[in-house]
């Protein structure tokens, strides 16, 4: 292993291999380390969605440039990511849904993105085997641009992209400690020895709370349980994710035609409790049926849980803390890592390199939490 | 010739020997790149197959090997029937 790098980043996620790439393509010397295998946590475990339809101006334009670099990657990454652009497709229950729904399309379209206002009528010619009746609906929202990436492929593209710029990466690698000096970061302690480094980036997901810690940074972040599951293939029946603010369900036909999808379990589990239940499974079924009545002879192969690592407001932490110098987090994504990693390292990259960013992140910095108020993002599922 | 492993996702021996090479070390990797074991089997034709391969080119007993997380369910059941519909 080597012994000195510019940036350690902690964790072999989808943030973390994707801001390995990015700064080895500016020449940076970077390594990763991850304790256990690549996309091992949240990442490899997600829905593999892409949205662009937030509530809020800051996760709009975040979400719009990552899809934009997603575009991008295959050609860039000289890789298949399964990238699959079928759209997102939002059902609006009630009034209270609607009056949101109007906001979030008119703040939306002011920035720019395709997004329009279904009428009942409309929602099973985006997604035919969607019940009207069944899920409640009023109306949806529709975006045809959102849609899904597969998070394997694009962790391993960017992974390998970033090993061909000469970034190291380093698996079953656990970091012990975070090293200071006068303020000032100054490496890793892993259990095959010290990385020293300038900038140490915590993009361990659901345990960047305890590696911050180690440099005597207290993150708001807590683990929360996920549930999901995901079905035999089948023939393509429909291109869009369908979610629900409301019901908290999402859902989606992936690219090998299997259905993947999730709700929050009947009740709130936090802490790192991965048991996959019965009471999640009945749940989803149930729900799935309601919006899909086709599907009830498709037959679940699998269900497993995540973790969601929740802030406060639901947004990422990113950036420098008010704690060590050189320390910058890259977490608290709160459902939402995966689809934002391309633009969230790019710009991670370019804080380290000193260039201008392509996105103003400065609202994500830890320290807005001292804050009386803060904007909570309002568009979650799952 | 092309030996079939995973028969639910049509993944080869070669294939495995593949990523091997280019650094998987666990079946859980191996489960990630090829979709080994990911198909409605679950696994259960291919685990132990694939479990030989990755630990005679790499040099393991196959006890040694980190095994893959055992997940529900355990045989196909269909959302119907999950979503306490009567079978009819």
């Amino acid at each position: 292993m080597i012994d000195h790098a510019t940036v350690v980043i902690v964790g072999g996620g989808i943030n973390g291999c994707a801001l390995a790439y990015e700064l080895s393509k500016r020449d940076i010397d970077v390594a990763v380390i991850e304790r256990s295998i690549l996309a091992g946590g949240a990442t490899g475990r997600c829905g593999a969605g892409m949205r662009q339809q937030w509530s809020t101006r800051e996760n709009i334009g975040l979400a719009m440039k990552s899809v934009s670099i997603f575009e991008e990657l295959p050609e860039e990454l000289q890789a298949d990511v399964g990238l699959r652009q079928g759209g997102y497709l939002v059902v609006v229950h009630d009034e209270e849904g609607m009056a949101q729904a109007e906001r979030n399309v008119e703040l939306q379209r002011s920035l720019g993105l395709d997004v329009e206002l279904l009428a009942p009528g409309e929602i099973c010619d985006v997604v035919p085997i969607l019940d009207v009746e069944g899920m409640e609906a009023i109306g949806a929202t529709f975006c045809p641009s959102d849609g899904h990436a597969d998070p394997f492929k694009t962790t391993y593209a960017y992974a390998e992209a970033a090993k061909r710029q000469g970034a190291n990466l380093y698996r079953f690698t656990e970091v012990q400690d975070v090293l200071t000096d006068h303020g000032e970061v100054t490496g890793v302690r892993t259990d095959r020895g010290d990385i020293a480094a300038e900038y140490v980036v915590n993009a361990a997901g659901a345990w960047s709370k305890q590696i911050a810690a180690m440099a005597d940074v207290k993150l708001p972040n807590v683990p929360t349980k996920k549930e999901i599951l995901v079905t035999e293939r089948m023939a393509r029946v429909f291109e869009a994710m369908v979610i629900s603010f409301k019901d908290g369900i999402y859902f989606s036909q992936q690219e090998e035609g299997q259905v993947l999808g999730g709700i929050p379990p009947p009740e709130k589990v936090t802490g790192y409790d991965d048991t996959a239940t019965l009471g999640f499974l009945e749940h989803m079924s149930r729900t799935l049926i309601r919006y899909a009545p086709v599907l009830r002879h498709v037959r679940v192969l699998r269900q497993w849980t995540g973790y969601y690592d929740v802030t406060p407001d639901a947004r990422p932490i990113l950036g420098d803390v008010d704690g060590p110098h050189g320390f910058l987090q890259c977490n608290g994504f709160s459902g939402h890592g995966f689809m934002l990693a391309p633009i969230v390292a790019r710009v991670l990259a370019q804080r380290i390199a000193g260039e201008t960013p392509d996105a103003d992140i400065s609202g994500l910095r830890y320290d807005r939490f001292t804050e009386e108020d803060f904007e909570r993002e309002q568009s979650v599922v799952g | 010739m092309t030996i079939i492993i995973c028969r639910c996702e049509d993944v080869t021996r070669e294939d495995i020997i593949r990523e091997i090479e280019n650094g998987c070390r666990t079946l859980d990797e191996l489960k990630h790149r090829l979709r080994l074991g990911m198909g409605p089997c679950q696994g259960r034709t291919c685990l132990m197959l694939a479990a030989r391969i990755l630990a005679q080119k790499t040099g393991q007993s196959v006890d040694e090997l980190q095994w893959q997380t055992t997940r529900p369910l355990i045989v196909p059941v269909s959302l119907g029937t999950l979503g306490g519909e009567r079978d009819d």
